[in-house]
């Protein structure tokens, strides 16, 4: 463990400390993410030997909590001898924030998609020296060519994710497969968990009314406005992304979340259930990167070719829980991950789902005028 | 004389050097940066040109973000209220307690500042939810008392939990757990002061407890209870953590708006607009403050 917490001595079905997104919701390892995030940075100032690539045998990793296997770090210092000091972030907005003024020493990123579009364009990463990357060659055909990085020039895929809802089986009268059960329907009054970033709660509104999630005309933003507005007293709360922790504690009984997210909690309790609703969703993907002015890109090469290896790979899905975009890595899981419909949806559905873009700064800005109008309503 | 006040300039000057340079450089400068990007517009993701345009305060004025702020204020009022009536009786048992259980008393009102906010927050969460702390005191003696009516054989329904948490009801509950600290400090200083020998002298001249504690304690207590009400309500019009964590789909607080334009909205001159919207009213309400207690100093010298 990278950060020096003791490591749980759990079962790899069992579900980790907390999940990638919701690093508050674990206090404790907000706390010791927080502490030892910055002793990472200062950490480096430690000099380290220099290796046969001419640079220091060290790596700076700005990564989501709970977010590499167990051994990773330490297969890859005895792999390369270089160590790898990690530090946990909670949203791309701080990582967008702590790249914005300058690069502060990292050397390897992980935001997500849309993210990846916002740092190419604001040139706060580096384009990939693919040479060397060669087990690029894992990548499963779909990801080679993404909407917000096309050809792949500036990230690698390190995990996917698609949106659905997350339900308690018990409670349900079948299953809510319809974004109507939580965004237009009065039958979960009080139960129901709203995701409330701006982009997503948007985009699934005007999936639901049967849009793309790109390019929503301005009008269908309005009629998405109206109907969470209308959709509101029987809304409990628009959370973080801690809906996993809600559903489990029984405060909520459907909700709006990541199917990773979901995974995670439903080897802890049966009676909890995930469905990528018909009219299909949103996909997510966090992808390695190189910020712009890394001290050492060699090192984050070799990493991130490292990580995207069938074996190394497995290793950390095996943990984590999320679905791999890696070929070579999904054929050495075990069926209970591979066969798994929460973590890989059935194909039809897939089918509907699709990424968002990022559409400027306007765009952004106004999305977060409606979302601040549907919670001011 | 001369000579010597020349030196203790220098002596000032030295001494007060650091603090000041502390100010400019932490305080004064960043704000007069965020100052200036109020005036300024997005030139890409990163960049900001402040060009003294006044687009992000006319559109901070919009009814929308407007009724935030009016929402917000009227928040931070209901909790300064409930913090007053609270932490009155709390101030003056401290006033009357014996010399050595108010240093006990006064560590008791000072010790959540030793435990991080976010952190009394969320213990506040665990106490308030569906399944937490009151709810489930409440269905076990609910529980134990259905066991009972069983015996002569009305069973009560089943029990309901309250619904505590994720609601404008915990916001406010939130905000007076976290500022009543403040608001008990400077009432506490004012009736500290307060001199015993006119409660006496209200008493032996024949009036109640009710009507020397209205017409002597409190009158005299106005100095503490203005601050207490300034420093409880100013930090509650900008809380930010509270309604984040502790509310419900209805309890946006301006300070989420502003989080926001710097987060995902990625548009720091409207957030900084507002930012100043929000201390152009507060330099205001201390501007009344000040002219209003000066009035009454006034009269009373008169």
């Amino acid at each position: 463990m990278p950060d020096g917490r003791p490591e749980p001595s759990r079962p790899a079905s069992s579900r980790p400390t907390s999940s990638r997104r919701s690093l508050l919701a674990g206090l404790g390892a907000a706390a010791a993410g927080i502490s030892l995030g910055a002793a990472g940075l200062q950490g480096c100032a430690r000099r380290e030997k220099i290796g046969a690539n001419g640079e220091e045998q060290k790596l700076n990793l700005y990564n989501w909590d709970t977010y590499t296997g167990k051994t990773t770090l330490a297969d890859f210092k005895a792999a390369t001898g270089v160590s790898v000091r990690m530090s946990l972030f909670a949203s791309n907005d701080e990582l967008f924030a702590k790249l914005r003024a300058g690069n502060p020493g990292f050397d390897v990123i992980v935001p997500s998609n849309e993210y990846v579009t916002r740092l190419r364009i604001a040139g706060l990463i580096q384009p990939l020296d693919l040479a060397k990357i060669p087990n690029r060659a894992n990548m499963m055909p779909r990801f080679r060519n993404p909407p917000f990085d096309p050809g792949r020039r500036y990230s690698m895929p390190y995990t996917w994710l698609v949106l659905g809802i997350g339900y308690r089986k018990s409670k349900m009268d079948g299953v809510p497969d319809s974004w109507k059960w939580v965004m237009d329907s009065d039958r979960y009054a009080g139960r129901i968990g709203v995701f409330s970033e701006a982009d997503d709660m948007i985009e699934l509104g005007a999936k639901y009314l049967g849009y793309s999630v790109r390019h929503i005309p301005p009008a269908v933003i309005d009629q998405v406005a109206d109907m969470y507005i209308r959709q509101k007293p029987y809304i409990k709360i628009f959370h973080h992304d801690e809906g996993q922790d809600l559903l489990l504690s029984g405060d909520i009984d459907i909700v709006m979340e990541y199917n990773g997210d979901i995974a995670q909690v439903m080897a802890e309790d049966p009676d909890l259930d995930f469905v990528v609703p018909r009219e299909g969703s949103l996909l997510n993907s966090d992808c390695l990167c190189i910020p712009t002015g890394a001290p050492r890109p060699d090192n984050a090469h070799r990493f991130i070719n490292f990580v995207l290896d069938g074996r190394n790979g497995a290793e950390i899905y095996e943990t984590i829980k999320y679905p791999t975009p890696n070929a070579a890595a999904l054929a050495l899981m075990p069926a209970d991950y591979r066969d798994n419909p929460v973590i890989f949806p059935p194909a039809n559905v897939m089918a509907r789902c699709e990424y968002a873009d990022f559409e400027g700064l306007d765009r952004a800005h106004l999305f977060d005028e409606t979302v601040t109008r549907i919670f001011a309503a | 004389m001369d000579e010597s006040w020349r030196k203790a300039k220098a002596v000032f000057a030295t001494l007060s050097a650091p603090p000041v340079i502390w100010l400019v450089v932490f305080f004064l400068a960043p704000l007069a940066i965020i100052w200036g990007y109020s005036f300024g517009n997005n030139k890409s993701l990163t960049e900001i040109a402040v060009d003294g345009t006044f687009a992000n305060y006319v559109h901070a004025i919009k009814p929308l973000y407007m009724g935030i702020i009016f929402k917000s204020f009227w928040f931070a009022l209901i909790t300064t209220a409930l913090c007053l009536v609270v932490g009155f009786p709390v101030a003056i048992a401290i006033t009357f307690a014996s010399q050595r259980s108010k240093a006990w008393l006064l560590l008791l009102i000072m010790l959540p500042f030793w435990t991080n906010l976010l952190i009394r927050t969320y213990a506040l969460m665990a106490v308030l939810r569906t399944e937490g702390y009151i709810n489930l005191t409440l269905a076990f003696f609910y529980n134990g008392l259905s066991r009972l009516t069983a015996l002569t054989g009305h069973p009560l329904a089943m029990f309901q939990p309250l619904e505590l948490l994720h609601n404008n009801f915990a916001v406010v509950f939130g905000l007076v757990y976290v500022q009543l600290p403040f608001m008990v400090l400077p009432l506490y200083a004012a009736l500290d002061r307060l001199d015993r020998s006119l409660l006496e002298a209200s008493l032996d001249l024949g009036a109640g407890h009710l009507t020397t504690f209205a017409r002597v304690v409190i009158p005299l207590a106005v100095p503490g209870i203005i601050s207490g009400v300034l420093v409880t309500l100013i930090p509650s019009v900008g809380a930010y953590l509270t309604p984040d964590l502790l509310g419900g789909p209805s309890s946006q607080m301006i300070a989420n708006v502003i989080e926001r334009q710097f987060k995902t909205a990625n548009d720091w001159p409207f957030g900084a607009a507002l930012s100043f919207l929000l201390m152009y009213m507060t330099f205001l309400a201390i501007a009344v403050q000040t002219i209003l207690s000066r009035g009454r100093r006034g009269r009373r010298e008169a």
